[in-house]
């Protein structure tokens, strides 16, 4: 038991290392975005610079096969550059669906000339993508799904409002699901499509996030064209399209989790005062932090579990699916302990009280929607309980029904 | 990036096991809890022989010579079975204070009589936290006066390792003056004695610095019991998970109902993240890494959380059956209880582990 790299994995990291350090720009604050001061334009441009880079050093998909763009490499050469990268700063989200989910199943699902066509333009972030599952009566139920595509010969004309849309906003192209089906059960009735996110009837519209960011939209289709050669899967088969989407997340391993949250609320236990008396010297105070290392070191551990299963070209343990859960609510509860600290002078925001408070504010206000994304604390608990201890399911009264018969979420 | 045991060591792991699993039954545990045994004798022989009990003890010493990740899995099984044996008094705490303090006169005599079995050794390293006060310990330099209030096995052990002042005193309980009184307790698979000397024979083990021998031999058991607690802990959310796929309530599974699920998932990840901890205290004590405070610290604090809950809330889990002597549920609820203040409280641990954090933020 070790926690070191093999001789190889430390040789990659090496290169990794001192690419970064020639290419990149070192992180120095822990807060330290992407193109801090640029405007919109500006920054995106900088990322495709970056992403160009990236793909022509053969980092930008590094498990991909080498016919597709990629390195040919392993998910741990892959686990191997984001632990590097995170020390740089770079473009956050940018390329994460282009990369992760939609070009993957390109690969998966679309004729030969298609990918000839996107591959590769994705890959070097000349070309963004994006994810259009949800929608407003279809979150954790995806199957509710009621953007219709209706076939107009060799076409498809698409109506119907997506949400939650990661950077729809700078996106060329996306992939769709959509209802061709209303009379088969839900699952059954769906339809996967690339869209053009440039066409006419597209309208995107952001989302004034409760953080006041505006990192996701919704997505408005009114009588969208989109060809049929452009559709991934068989007809009715895009449920089984969706979930090979989502099965390319299952070898990513989480790391949404700050590893320093415990030594940020040290720092600022040290300067609160409690009583007259440093905050850092009360033993309730002790205690939290301590529970709060021991949330996150060991989300970090399990992690280091899973890595060591990549690390010997196995799949990560069923544990894998405790970290998003655990690490969502650690960041809530942490940095609101962390405002706690400062009494009635921790309701003033960073702005006035200090640029020590920032970190904490922004991990407050984001904690919500990050218990959410990827799957709500109770989606993920039902996942616990249903694929790793093997309780029984949910009972559903929508699966033999045909569509048009349920009532809308 | 190697975060795991390796396959050498689960076959050992596999084989201690399957052994626990015919051995230290249910009724093999009553036995004990019963009044009608001191220990489970046959679980103790065969961890003995196998070389598992003595895993951590050099081979020159009469031990297996295999080392600290491999007595972490047989005490991650140990608990999961709840065998009713002195491996935490004999192993984790006296055998480990011997080897880190003792002369190698010391240890050439009692080591080899430990790892084979031949003496019970238990030890009291002190705690944070205290009700009574006891006469307190008096050493002289050549014997010993006073009375250890709550010894585990002290009635059937034949040597201690007590920590006396600044000092670790070893004590062979045959020798003169030493009276043991039982004492009923909560847990009673583990025994308690209040032993008493009289002007007993004793020695110093001759550590430079023996308070922080013990502190390290602490460290150590904290990782140690932790693997117990996971163990048992898993072992309670499997049994509460099976009995809630049989049993059936309006209609259902209770096992089907969300708010049973849920807390089952809630469970299952406390017992995940402890451990993790206890893994990453597995690697510092078999490495003598410097994090091994720390480690220790999150580990025993995880690892007792989570199977106070596991216990607590398996109980909760199976209704109305969960409370009758019948079941095992109260057994896990009592060696939660026991191993979570054996070497003192999650309290305590708790402000440990913040010390050791600050010291390190520092």
């Amino acid at each position: 038991m070790d926690f070191r790299d093999t001789p190889e994995e430390a040789a990659f990291r090496a290169e990794v290392r001192a690419w970064l350090e020639a290419n990149g720009q070192q992180r120095i604050r822990p807060d330290e975005v992407f193109g801090e001061g640029l405007d919109d334009a500006a920054k995106l441009a900088a990322a495709k610079a970056w992403q160009a880079k990236k793909a022509a050093a053969g980092y930008a998909a590094i498990t991909w096969p080498k016919e597709a763009g990629g390195r040919g490499g392993t998910a741990m050469q892959q686990v191997i550059y984001q632990q590097e990268e995170a020390a740089f700063v770079v473009p956050g989200m940018i390329f994460e669906i282009s990369i992760g989910m939609g070009l993957p199943t390109v690969m998966m699902w679309a004729a030969p000339e298609l990918k000839a066509r996107f591959l590769r333009p994705g890959l070097a972030g000349e070309e963004i993508w994006c994810q259009l599952f949800s929608e407003p009566g279809a979150g954790s139920d995806t199957g509710g799904v009621r953007t219709r595509a209706v076939r107009d010969g060799d076409e498809w004309v698409v109506n119907g409002q997506k949400v939650w849309t990661s950077g729809a906003h700078f996106c060329d192209y996306g992939i769709l699901l959509t209802r061709t089906d209303w009379d088969k059960p839900k699952q059954e009735g769906l339809t996967m499509f690339i869209v053009d996110m440039k066409a006419p009837g597209v309208e995107v519209r952001p989302i004034h996030q409760m953080s006041g960011d505006s990192e996701f939209n919704e997505v408005f289709f009114t009588d969208v064209r989109i060809p049929d050669t452009w559709r991934l899967g068989p007809e009715c088969g895009g449920w089984k399209v969706m979930l090979s989407t989502l099965m390319q997340e299952r070898l990513s391993v989480g790391g949404n989790l700050p590893t320093d949250l415990h030594e940020h609320l040290v720092a600022l236990a040290q300067k609160c005062a409690w009583d007259e008396r440093p905050a850092i010297e009360d033993d309730r105070v002790r205690a939290r932090i301590a529970d709060a290392y021991l949330q996150q070191k060991g989300v970090e551990l399990v992690i280091a579990r899973g890595l060591t299963a990549i690390s010997k070209g196995k799949a990560p343990g069923p544990e894998m699916s405790i970290t998003k859960l655990v690490a969502a609510k650690a960041m809530q509860d942490i940095a609101a302990f962390a405002l706690e600290l400062a009494g009635p002078e921790g309701m003033i925001g960073f702005e006035a009280l200090g640029g020590d408070w920032r970190y904490m504010q922004r991990l407050w206000l984001g904690s919500p929607g990050a218990r959410m994304g990827g799957g709500t604390d109770e989606i993920l608990k039902n996942v616990i309980a249903e694929r790793v201890l093997g309780l029984p399911g949910e009972i559903r009264t929508d699966r033999k029904v045909p569509f048009r018969e349920l009532e809308r979420n | 990036m190697n975060f795991d045991f390796s396959d050498d060591q689960r076959l050992l792991q596999d084989a201690v096991r399957t052994m626990l699993a015919d051995t230290s039954t249910s009724q093999a545990v009553r036995e004990v809890l019963e009044g009608r045994a001191s220990h489970s004798d046959a679980v103790w022989r065969n961890l003995i022989e196998m070389g598992a009990a003595a895993a951590a003890i050099p081979e020159q010493y009469g031990g297996a010579g295999l080392g600290y990740l491999e007595l972490c899995l047989v005490a991650e099984e140990a608990g999961r079975h709840l065998a009713a044996v002195p491996l935490s008094s004999s192993f984790y705490l006296a055998a480990e204070a011997l080897l880190r303090a003792g002369s190698e006169a010391q240890k050439q005599h009692w080591l080899p009589k430990i790892a084979s079995g031949e003496v019970v050794a238990t030890a009291a390293l002190g705690s944070r936290e205290r009700y009574r006060t006891p006469a307190p310990l008096a050493f002289d330099g050549a014997t010993l006066t006073g009375t250890s209030p709550a010894l585990v096995d002290g009635g059937i052990a034949g040597l201690a390792v007590l920590k006396v002042g600044n000092e670790l005193v070893l004590v062979d309980l045959a020798g003169a003056g030493v009276s043991r009184t039982p004492v009923p307790t909560l847990d009673p698979t583990r025994p308690l004695a209040e032993v008493h000397f009289d002007r007993t024979p004793a020695e110093r083990l001759p550590a430079a610095d023996a308070a922080a021998v013990a502190t390290r031999v602490l460290d150590g058991a904290a990782v140690l019991l932790a693997f117990e607690q996971v163990g048992g802990a898993a072992r309670i959310l499997e049994a509460t998970r099976d009995y809630s796929l049989e049993r059936k309530a309006f209609g259902r599974q209770i096992g089907s109902f969300q708010a049973m699920k849920h807390k089952m998932a809630e469970i299952y990840t406390a017992i995940e993240l402890a451990r993790v901890h206890a893994y990453y205290g597995a690697w510092a004590l078999s490495s003598d890494a410097p994090e091994l405070p720390r480690a220790a610290a999150a580990a025993r604090v995880a690892a007792t959380r989570a199977y106070v809950v596991a216990a607590e809330e398996g109980i909760e889990l199976h209704g109305g059956i969960g409370f009758t002597w019948e079941m095992d549920c109260h057994l896990h609820y009592r060696r939660a209880r026991h191993l979570g203040q054996l070497i003192g409280s999650e309290h305590a641990w708790r402000a440990r582990l913040a010390d050791e954090l600050i010291k390190e933020a520092a």
